[in-house]
C-alpha cells in the first residue's frame, strides 16, 4: 500500500474567520497560537516575579490594586507569606509549562518544521489543532486559581506530596487551587502528548526528496528529540498528576504517609510515600528542563551558522550530542533528591550521570564558538541573542556541576544557589533562544522586519539585566540564604544581605521595564515595520525559499527537492556566500 | 533505481534508505502515529504499575483476597481477551483482502469480546464494592489495595470501552468504504496493546493477590 508515500493537504484554504484564525487547522496559525499563547504567560509570569521581589525588599510596602486581586493573600495591599508562596507557585507554573514548554517547541516548532522539511502541513492536523486548544483549557483552568477559593495554591511547580495531597488543611490555595492546578497540568500533559506525537511523526514521513535525516536544519533535530522527550515523560506526568487527583478528591493515599500532622491536625491517610511522588514527578521533571533547552539550542544553532557565513562546526556532533543530552536526562531525575534520604550510593550513580551531561554539553558550546571563530560576524539582534543563549547557558551550566555532586547539594539545596543556577541555564537561556527566533523568524511569521535598534537596546539591557538579577543569587545560596522565604527582615542573619536583594530588585525592574521595548517593536513592526524579502538573511533552509509569509499549503502545490545540507556559506567557488538547499547545480569540484 | 535517484539528489548510496518522503521503516503516519500513542500510554500504564509495586512494596502487609472464584473469572477475562486478539487478527486479514463486509462482522465479533469483558469486569467490580472495597478503604487492610486495584482496573476498563467504540466506528466505517486496510490495521494495533496491558495487570494485579498464592 502506497497510500502514505505522499502525504497531500486534506484541507483546502479555508475563508470564515473562526476556521481561518480561530479553529485553524493550518500550522502556521497554530503555531502563531502557541506563540502568543506563551507571549501572554510570560508577560503574567513576569508580573508575578515583579511582585514577588518587591515584596521580598520592602516587605511593608503596600502593592496597589494586589488587595483588589486578592483580600485574604494581601489585606491592605501586603502580601502574606502564602500568598507569596502563591505567586511564586504559578509563576513557577506558568512559565515552565505555559512559556518555556510552549513557545519554543509548539511554537516555533509548528510553524517552521513543516516548512522547514518541505512539507504542507504537519502529518496530523486535527490533532495539532486539538493539542493547542487542549494546552488553552489548562491555561484557562490554571489562571482561574487566581478567581476561586482561597487562590492559587502554594506548593511550588513541583507540588510536593504529602502537601499538594491532603487538601486545604496545608493552607489557602491547598483546597480548590491546588485541585485546579492538578487538572491544568493533566491537560498540558495530553496536549503536550498530542504534539509530541505530530512532531515525530512529521518528521519522519513528511521530509520532502532528497531531505535525509542529516540534512535537517538542527532546529528540525532539536524539535525532534524534544518530541520524544515529551513523548516519554509526559506520560509519566500524567499517570502522576492521576493519583494525585485520587489523593485529593478520591480519598485516596499513594502520597501520604501515616500519622502525618499538618497545621495541628492528624492527617486520617495512612501508607503512602511522599517520595512516590518525588521520583514520578522528577522522572518527568528532569526531562522537562531539557524539553525547555533543546529547540534554544536548535535556533541558537540555526542562527549563530547563519549570521557568521560558515557552516555549522560539527554538525554530526551536534546531533549526537542533542541525542546525549536527551537520553541522559532520563537518568539522572535523582539529583533533584538528594537530600531526600536516598541511599548513597544510588546518588553517587544520579551523581555521575548528572556530570556526565557535561560532556555532550560542552561538546555544544564549543562547537558553537568554534562556529563562531573566524567567520564574518553580522551582529544584528536575532545573533546576539543566539551569542546571549551561549553566554548564559554556560554560566548557568557550571553551576550545575557543583549542585550535581551531592555533598555539596546537601548544603546547596533550596537556595537561591539553585534559584540562580536554573534560571540562567533554563529560564534565561531559553528566552533568549525564543528572542533570537523570533526576530530571526518574524519577517517569515508577519511578512514584515523588526526594528534592529529596537532590538538591540532591548538585548543589551536583558543581557545585562538578567545577569545582574541572578548571578547575585549564588552568593546568596554560598551565604545560606533559603528560597520560598518571604521576608528577611525578622531572619537575623539574612538581614545583611537585604542590600543586595534590593539591587537585584531594581536590576529586576528594569529589566521587566525592558521588555515593553520588545513588545512594542513586536506589535508595531507586525502591522508598520519595513517589509520583508522571501530571504532577507540570506539563510539557506527551505523556509527561506517561500514567500514571506508562506502561502496556504506553503509551497504552493509545489515539491521542493533537497540536495545538500542545511549550512552551505561560504561554499569555495560558490557564486554567493550561501547555497540554498534546494539549489541543484554542483556548485564545487570535489 | 534507487542508487540513481540517490546520486541524482547528491546522497552517498547508503542514506537512500532515510531520504525523504519516507520514514526509516516505511511506515505509514497513521500507523506511526498509533505506534507513538501506544509508547506514550505503555509508559502511563508502567508509571501507574511502578506506583503500586511502590505502594504495595512499601506497605507491611499486602491483602490477597481474591479467592479461585475471582481467579477464575479473571481468568475467563483474560481468554476473551487474547480472543477477542484472534479475531481482530482476523479483520486486518480480511481487509487486507478487500473483504468489507467480512471485516465488518469480525470487528463485531471482537467487540463482543471487549463487552463480554467489561460486563464480568463490571460484575467483579460491584461484588468488591458489596464486600467493602473502596478507593480508600477495603475489609482486608491496608487501603492502598482498593486505590491501586480499581485505578489500575479502571483505567484499562476505559481502555477497552474506548476501544470497542473505536472498533465501531472503523467497522462502520470500513463498511461503507470510508476507511481503508491501514486503517483497520491501526485500530487492531490499539486493541492487541489493550490485550497487552492486561497480561500485565492480570499476574501483578490477580495472581499476586491470590488467597492460595
Amino acid at each position: 500500500m502506497e497510500a502514505h508515500a505522499v502525504a497531500t493537504h486534506a484541507h483546502a484554504a479555508p475563508t470564515g474567520f473562526i476556521r481561518k484564525y480561530i479553529f485553524s487547522l493550518d500550522h502556521k496559525v497554530i503555531g502563531k497560537q502557541y506563540y502568543f499563547l506563551a507571549l501572554f504567560s510570560v508577560v503574567v509570569g513576569i508580573l508575578l516575579s515583579v511582585l514577588m521581589r518587591w515584596h521580598l525588599v520592602w516587605p511593608d510596602a503596600r502593592i496597589p490594586l494586589l488587595d483588589k486581586l486578592s483580600p485574604t493573600g494581601a489585606p491592605g495591599g501586603i502580601m502574606t507569606p502564602e500568598y507569596y508562596l502563591s505567586l511564586l507557585t504559578m509563576h513557577g507554573t506558568l512559565m515552565v509549562f505555559f512559556v518555556l514548554t510552549t513557545a519554543p517547541q509548539s511554537g516555533f516548532g509548528n510553524f517552521l518544521l513543516p516548512i522547514q522539511i518541505g512539507a504542507e502541513d504537519m502529518a496530523f492536523p486535527r490533532l495539532n489543532m486539538l493539542s493547542f486548544w487542549v494546552t488553552f483549557a489548562g491555561l484557562v483552568v490554571l489562571l482561574s486559581s487566581f478567581f476561586v477559593g482561597d487562590g492559587p495554591p502554594l506548593s511550588g511547580w513541583t507540588a510536593y506530596t504529602p502537601l499538594s495531597a491532603v487538601g486545604s488543611v496545608a493552607g489557602p490555595g491547598e483546597g480548590t487551587g491546588q485541585t485546579l492546578w492538578v487538572i491544568s497540568i493533566a491537560l498540558f500533559c495530553v496536549g503536550s502528548l498530542l504534539g509530541a506525537l505530530n512532531f515525530i511523526t512529521t518528521t519522519l514521513d513528511l521530509r520532502t526528496r532528497g531531505l535525509t535525516l542529516m540534512r535537517l536544519p538542527l532546529t528540525c533535530w532539536a524539535w525532534f528529540i524534544t518530541a520524544v522527550l515529551a513523548l516519554l515523560s509526559f506520560a509519566v506526568l500524567f499517570a502522576a498528576g492521576v493519583l494525585l487527583l485520587l489523593d485529593r478528591v478520591g480519598g485516596t493515599s499513594f502520597f501520604v504517609p501515616a500519622g502525618l500532622v499538618v497545621s495541628d491536625q492528624r492527617i486520617a491517610h495512612s501508607g503512602g510515600s511522599p517520595l512516590l511522588w518525588q521520583h514520578l514527578f522528577w522522572f518527568f521533571g528532569h526531562p522537562e528542563v531539557y524539553i525547555a533547552i533543546l529547540p534554544g539550542m536548535g535556533i541558537t544553532s540555526h542562527v549563530l551558522s547563519t549570521f557568521s557565513r560558515k557552516p555549522i562546526f560539527g554538525y554530526r556532533a551536534m546531533v549526537y550530542a542533542m541525542m546525549a543530552i536527551g537520553f541522559l536526562g532520563f537518568m539522572v531525575w535523582g539529583h533533584h533528591m538528594f537530600v531526600s534520604g536516598m541511599s548513597p550510593y544510588v546518588g553517587f550513580a544520579f551523581s555521575v550521570f548528572t556530570m556526565a551531561i557535561g560532556v555532550p554539553s560542552a561538546i555544544k558550546t564549543f562547537n558553537w564558538l568554534g562556529t563562531l571563530w573566524g567567520g564574518k560576524l553580522r551582529l544584528n539582534t536575532a545573533m546576539l541573542f543566539a551569542i546571549g543563549f551561549v553566554s548564559l547557558f554556560v554560566s548557568g551550566g557550571l553551576s550545575g556541576l557543583f549542585l550535581a555532586q551531592p555533598p555539596v547539594d546537601t548544603n546547596l539545596h533550596a537556595t537561591y544557589f539553585v534559584v540562580g543556577h536554573f534560571h540562567l541555564v533554563m529560564g534565561v537561556a531559553a528566552i533568549f533562544g525564543m528572542f533570537a527566533g523570533t526576530f530571526f523568524w518574524f519577517p517569515k511569521m508577519f511578512g514584515r522586519m523588526m526594528n534592529e535598534t529596537l532590538g538591540k537596546i532591548h538585548f543589551w539591557i536583558t543581557f545585562v539585566g538578567v545577569y545582574c538579577i541572578f548571578m547575585p543569587m549564588h552568593f546568596l545560596g554560598l551565604e545560606g540564604n533559603i528560597r520560598r522565604y518571604s521576608r528577611f527582615t525578622d531572619v537575623n542573619f539574612l538581614v545583611p544581605l537585604i542590600p543586595l536583594h534590593k539591587f537585584m530588585t531594581i536590576a529586576a525592574f528594569v529589566t521587566a521595564g525592558a521588555q515593553f521595548i520588545f513588545l512594542f517593536n513586536l506589535f508595531w513592526s507586525m502591522f508598520k515595520g519595513e517589509k520583508a524579502t522571501e530571504n532577507p538573511w540570506e539563510a539557506t533552509s527551505l523556509e527561506w525559499t517561500v514567500p514571506s509569509p508562506p502561502p496556504f499549503d506553503n509551497f504552493a502545490g509545489r515539491h521542493p527537492v533537497v540536495y545538500r545540507g542545511p549550512y552551505e556559506f561560504s561554499v569555495p567557488g560558490a557564486p554567493k556566500d550561501y547555497v540554498m538547499q534546494d539549489a541543484p547545480e554542483p556548485v564545487a569540484a570535489h | 533505481m534507487a542508487s540513481h535517484e540517490a546520486v541524482t539528489l547528491g546522497l552517498h548510496e547508503t542514506e537512500s534508505m532515510w531520504a525523504g518522503g519516507r520514514s526509516p521503516f516505511a511506515v505509514g503516519s497513521k500507523k506511526l502515529g498509533m505506534w507513538l500513542f501506544i509508547v506514550s500510554d505503555a509508559i502511563t500504564f508502567s508509571a501507574l504499575l511502578i506506583a503500586y509495586s511502590f505502594v504495595r512494596v512499601a506497605s507491611p502487609s499486602w491483602p490477597r483476597p481474591f479467592e479461585s472464584a475471582s481467579i477464575a473469572n479473571a481468568t475467563v477475562m483474560t481468554l476473551i481477551l487474547l480472543t477477542s486478539s484472534i479475531t481482530v487478527v482476523m479483520a486486518v486479514r480480511q481487509a487486507k483482502l478487500g473483504n468489507r463486509s467480512a471485516v465488518a462482522g469480525w470487528l463485531a465479533a471482537t467487540m463482543l469480546g471487549g463487552i463480554l469483558f467489561d460486563v464480568l469486569h463490571l460484575r467483579e467490580w460491584v461484588g468488591l464494592i458489596e464486600e467493602g472495597v473502596r478507593l480508600f478503604k477495603n475489609p482486608w487492610g491496608t487501603p492502598q489495595f482498593g486505590a491501586a486495584f480499581f485505578t489500575l482496573t479502571g483505567l484499562h476498563m476505559t481502555h477497552v470501552t474506548v476501544g470497542v467504540v473505536y472498533l465501531g466506528v472503523i467497522a462502520i466505517g470500513t463498511k461503507r468504504g470510508k476507511y481503508t486496510a491501514e486503517d483497520v490495521e491501526v485500530s487492531g494495533l490499539y486493541w492487541h496493546f489493550v490485550d497487552l496491558v492486561w497480561m500485565f495487570i492480570f499476574p501483578l494485579v490477580y495472581l499476586m493477590s491470590a488467597k492460595f498464592a
